[in-house]
C-alpha cells in the first residue's frame, strides 16, 4: 500500500468546536434556569436555552458543511472512513448504555422495589408498618401513597407503532441496497418513505400521550410505572426525532447527488442509528407494554 | 469565521489565543487538558484545605455545616471529574498518537470540542456555589433523597454540569479508542502496544460504558426533584436504594477509570529506570482487561449496609476480593521488573516506587473493606476516606506526577529543575502519609466521614492530619514552580531524555515537533 495515498487527513484549525462549547454552556444554564423557574413567572432561562439551541444548530451546520466539503473534494481516505464508522459505532454503544440505565430502573422497580414494598423477601414489616394496604402488582396502578392510574395496553396504537417502525427499518434497508446498486430513484423513494414513517410514528406517539393523560390518567407523576413509561418512551421519541432529522438531511444530500455506491458514510451512520432506535423500541414494546 | 477554516498548509503552530481556541492538534489539546487539570487540582485542593482547617479542632469554628457539606461535595466532584480524569485524558492526547506512530487523534475537531466544554461545565458547577442557597451539598455521590427531597433548586445546575462532563468524557473516550484501533502505524501489532496505550484503550471502553449510566442517574434525580417522578421515592413505588445501585454501577468502573491509566504509566516508567523489559507484558494486558470486566459486577460493595439479600452481600464480597488477583499480578510484575535491574532514582522513578508501595496500602485497606461483616464496622468512617485517598492521591495523583516528570522534557524541550522536583517528591511523600495514614486510626475508632465536628477523643489525630494536609497542599506549589520553570527554560533535553527509555515518542526530538508522524514510521 502506498503511503502517499494513505495519508491521514488532519484538519487545520476549526472555529466550530468552541462555538459548540458556548452552545452547550447556554443550553445547560438555560435548561437549568428554565427548570428552576417552572413555577414562577420569569422566563430568562427559556430565552438562554433557545439561544443555545440556535447556536448549536448553527455550529452543526458549519461543522458538517466543512466535513461534507472535505469529503466531496476527496480529502478522505479509506482509513478516515473507518474512523468515522468506528466513532459512530461507539457513539451508538454509549446510547445503548444510556437506555440501559432506564431499563435497569424499570427492572429494579418491577422485580425488587415494588415486591419489597409489598412485603416480599424479608420485608414483611416494611409493608406492615409503612403501607399495610399496599399490594405489589405490575403495572403498579395504585402507588403506596394512593396515586391511582390505568395501564397502557399494547394493542392499538403501540402495536401499530411497532409495525410502522419495523416497516421503516425494512424500507431503509431497501434504500441502502438501492444505493449500493446506484439506483438513485429507488433510494430517493425508499429513504423518503422511511422519514415519513418516522414522522407517522411520532405523530401516533403524541396521540398516545394525549390518550394516556386524558383518558387513562397515566401521567409522569403516576408513580414508578408512569415514570418508567414516560422516560423510556420519551427518550426513545427524542431519538426517533433525531434519527428522522438525520435521515432527512441524508435524503436532501441524495437529492443533491452526494454519495457513491462505495462511499456513503453519512447514509450508513444514519441507517445504523435508525436500526438502533428500532431495536430499542422492540425492547420497549416487550418490557414496557406487553409484559 | 470560515476564513480561518480555509487557511491550509502551514506547519508551524499558529499564534495567539486562536491557536488554543481553534486547535485540532493533539499536543495543544493535551496541554490544555493538563493545564486545566492542574488548575482544578489547586481549586479542589483549596477546598480540601477549608475542610482540614475546620477539622483541625473539634467544634464548629470556621465555616457553617452547610458550607462544609458544599466543600466536601465539590472537592470530590472537582478532583474526580476536573483533576484526575482530565489529567489522564491530557496524557492520552499527548502520548498515544506519538506512542503508536499516528499523525494525530482520529477525530481532531471533536477532540477540541471534548476539551473546551469542560471549563464551561466546571464554571457552571463553581458558579452554583455563589448562588442563593449554595451549590451541591449532598456529597459527590449525590445519594437520593439528599439530592432530591432535601436539596435546593441549584441542583439543576449540578445536573447539567455533570451532563456536560459526561459528554466530554464520552467523546474523549471514543477518540482514544478509534485512534488506537485505526491509526496504529504499520507493524504496531496489538501485543507490541505500549502498556499506557493498552490501559487507556480499556479505560476508554469503561468510560463509554458507564458515563451514559451516570447521565441516566442525574436525569432521574432531575425528574424526581422537579417533575414529580418517584424513581427514588418509596411512596410512589420507587426506592432510594435503587439510586445507589444505578450510581455505583457507574461509580465502580469509574474508580478503575481513574486507576488503569496509572497502571499504564507505572508500567512505562519502572522498566525505563530499571533498564529492563517489563516483566510479564502479556499478563499485564490480561490483568488490566480482567480488572475492567470485574469492575462491572462489584458495584454493591459500596452499599453493604443499605439493605441487600444475604446472597447479594456474599456475591459482591467474593467478586470484589477476586479483583485483588489481577491487581496482585500487576504489583508482582512491577516488583519483578525492578528485581536485579540497574535501578536509578530519577524523579519519575521516585514517584513510581512511592506509587507501588502506597497504592498497595490502599489496595489492602480495600480488601479489608470488601469483607462484608468487617465493612459494617468501617462503613462511612474515616477508614474509607483513608482507603480511597491512598488509591487516588498516592495512586492516581502520584502516577500523574510521575508521568508529568517523565514526559515534561519531551513536551517542553527542557530538563526540569531536578533539585526542586526532588524537594517536591520528598515533601509530598512525607506529608501525604501524615495526612492520610492517621485517618485509618480515627476511622477504625469510629469517626464518621462528612461531619464538620467530632468527638473529643479524635482531636489529636485530627490536628496531625490537618498539619499533614496543609503541608501536602503547600508542597504542590513546588510542583507548580517546577512546571512553570520548565516551560520557561532550562537545560536542553535530548531526544531520548532518559537513557533507558524505549518507545516511538523518544525517537522524535525534544520538544516534540508540532506535527509528528505525518507519515507512519516503520515498526520492526
Amino acid at each position: 500500500m502506498n503511503h502517499e495515498q494513505e495519508k491521514y487527513y488532519v484538519p487545520e484549525q476549526s472555529p466550530w468546536p468552541i462555538v459548540g462549547a458556548f452552545a452547550l454552556f447556554f443550553i445547560a444554564v438555560g435548561a437549568a434556569l428554565t427548570i428552576i423557574q417552572l413555577n414562577s413567572p420569569g422566563n430568562s432561562g427559556v430565552i438562554l436555552l433557545l439561544v443555545g439551541i440556535a447556536v448549536l444548530i448553527y455550529m452543526i451546520f458549519g461543522w458538517f458543511r466543512n466535513v461534507i466539503q472535505e469529503s466531496q473534494t476527496g480529502l478522505y481516505s479509506a482509513q478516515m472512513d473507518r474512523s468515522f464508522k468506528q466513532g459512530m459505532g461507539w457513539f451508538i454503544f454509549s446510547e445503548v448504555m444510556f437506555f440501559a440505565a432506564f431499563f435497569g430502573a424499570l427492572f429494579y422497580a418491577r422485580m425488587i422495589a415494588v415486591p419489597w414494598l409489598g412485603g416480599a423477601s424479608n420485608n414483611a414489616s416494611t409493608n406492615e408498618v409503612l403501607w399495610p394496604q399496599f399490594e405489589a402488582v405490575w403495572p403498579l396502578l395504585t402507588t403506596p401513597d394512593g396515586t391511582v392510574t390505568q395501564a397502557m395496553g399494547w394493542q392499538g396504537l403501540p402495536l401499530i407503532n411497532t409495525i410502522i417502525l419495523l416497516a421503516s427499518s425494512v424500507t431503509l434497508s431497501f434504500a441502502h441496497l438501492a444505493l449500493e446498486k446506484e439506483q438513485r430513484a429507488k433510494v430517493k423513494a425508499f429513504l423518503g418513505l422511511t422519514v415519513l414513517l418516522g414522522v407517522a410514528f411520532l405523530t401516533l406517539q403524541v396521540e398516545e400521550y394525549i390518550h394516556a393523560y386524558q383518558d387513562l390518567g397515566l401521567t409522569l407523576q403516576s408513580g414508578v410505572y408512569g415514570n418508567t413509561f414516560f422516560l423510556l418512551t420519551g427518550f426513545h421519541g427524542v431519538h426517533v426525532t433525531l434519527g428522522a432529522i438525520i435521515l432527512f438531511v441524508v435524503w436532501i444530500r441524495v437529492l443533491k447527488g452526494h454519495f457513491t455506491a462505495k462511499s456513503h458514510f453519512a447514509f450508513q451512520a444514519g441507517a445504523w442509528y435508525w436500526h438502533f432506535v428500532d431495536v430499542v423500541w422492540l425492547c420497549l414494546f416487550v418490557f414496557v407494554y406487553v409484559l | 469565521m470560515s476564513a480561518i477554516v480555509e487557511e491550509h498548509s502551514h506547519h508551524a503552530a499558529p499564534k495567539g489565543l486562536k491557536r488554543w481556541l481553534f486547535t485540532t492538534n493533539h499536543k495543544d489539546i493535551g496541554t490544555l487538558y493538563l493545564l486545566f487539570s492542574l488548575i482544578m487540582f489547586l481549586i479542589g485542593g483549596a477546598m480540601a484545605m477549608v475542610i482540614r482547617a475546620e477539622l483541625f479542632q473539634p467544634g464548629l469554628q470556621l465555616v457553617d455545616p452547610h458550607f462544609f457539606n458544599q466543600m466536601t461535595t465539590v472537592h470530590g466532584l472537582i478532583m474526580v471529574f476536573g483533576a484526575v480524569m482530565p489529567a489522564f485524558t491530557g496524557l492520552a492526547n499527548w502520548m498515544i498518537p506519538m506512542m503508536i506512530g499516528a499523525p494525530d487523534m482520529a477525530l481532531p475537531r471533536m477532540n477540541n470540542w471534548s476539551f473546551w466544554i469542560l471549563p464551561f461545565a466546571f464554571a457552571i458547577l463553581l458558579m452554583s456555589l455563589f448562588l442563593e442557597g449554595g451549590g451541591p451539598a449532598f456529597g459527590w455521590t449525590f445519594y437520593a433523597p439528599l439530592s432530591t427531597t432535601y436539596s435546593n433548586d441549584n441542583t439543576a445546575f449540578f445536573v447539567f454540569a455533570v451532563h456536560i462532563m459526561g459528554i466530554s468524557s464520552i467523546m474523549g473516550a471514543i477518540n482514544v479508542i478509534v485512534t488506537i484501533v485505526n491509526l496504529r502505524a504499520p507493524g504496531m501489532t496489538w501485543m507490541k502496544l505500549p502498556l499506557f496505550v493498552w490501559t487507556w484503550l480499556i479505560t476508554a471502553f469503561l468510560l463509554i460504558a458507564v458515563m451514559p449510566v451516570l447521565a441516566g442517574a442525574v436525569t432521574m434525580v432531575l425528574t424526581d426533584k422537579f417533575f414529580g417522578t418517584s424513581f427514588f421515592d418509596a411512596a410512589g413505588g420507587g426506592d432510594p436504594v435503587m439510586f445507589q445501585h444505578i450510581f455505583w454501577f457507574f461509580g465502580h468502573p469509574e474508580v478503575y477509570i481513574m486507576i488503569l491509566p496509572a497502571f499504564g504509566i507505572i508500567s512505562t516508567i519502572v522498566p525505563t529506570f530499571s533498564r529492563k523489559k517489563l516483566f510479564g507484558y502479556a499478563s499485564m494486558v490480561y490483568a488490566t482487561a480482567s480488572i475492567a470486566l470485574l469492575s462491572f459486577v462489584v458495584w454493591a460493595h459500596h452499599m453493604f449496609t443499605t439493605g441487600m439479600p444475604l446472597a447479594g452481600e456474599l456475591f459482591f464480597m467474593y467478586a470484589t476480593m477476586l479483583i485483588s488477583v489481577p491487581t496482585g499480578v500487576k504489583v508482582f510484575n512491577w516488583v519483578a521488573t525492578m528485581w536485579r535491574g540497574a535501578i536509578s532514582f530519577e524523579v519519575p522513578m521516585l514517584f513510581a516506587i512511592a506509587f507501588i508501595v502506597l497504592f498497595t496500602i490502599g489496595g489492602f485497606s480495600g480488601l479489608m473493606l470488601a469483607i462484608t461483616p468487617a465493612d459494617f464496622q468501617y462503613h462511612d468512617t474515616y477508614f474509607v476516606v483513608a482507603h480511597f485517598h491512598y488509591v487516588l492521591v498516592t495512586g492516581a495523583v502520584f502516577s500523574i506526577m510521575a508521568a508529568a516528570y517523565y514526559w515534561l522534557p519531551k513536551w517542553t524541550g527542557h530538563m526540569f529543575d531536578i533539585k526542586l522536583a526532588k524537594f517536591h517528591f520528598w515533601f509530598s511523600l512525607i506529608s501525604v502519609n501524615v495526612l492520610f495514614f492517621p485517618m485509618h486510626f480515627v476511622g477504625l475508632a469510629g469517626m464518621p466521614r462528612r461531619i464538620p465536628d467530632y468527638a473529643l477523643q479524635f482531636a489529636d489525630f485530627n490536628a496531625i492530619i490537618s498539619v499533614g494536609g496543609f503541608a501536602f497542599g503547600l508542597s504542590q506549589l513546588l510542583f507548580v514552580a517546577v512546571v512553570y520553570k520548565c516551560i520557561k527554560g532550562g537545560e536542553q533535553a535530548s531526544g531520548r531524555v532518559w537513557d533507558g527509555a524505549e518507545g516511538l515518542e523518544w525517537q522524535v526530538p525534544s520538544p516534540a515537533p508540532y506535527h509528528t508522524f505525518s507519515t507512519p514510521p516503520e515498526i520492526k
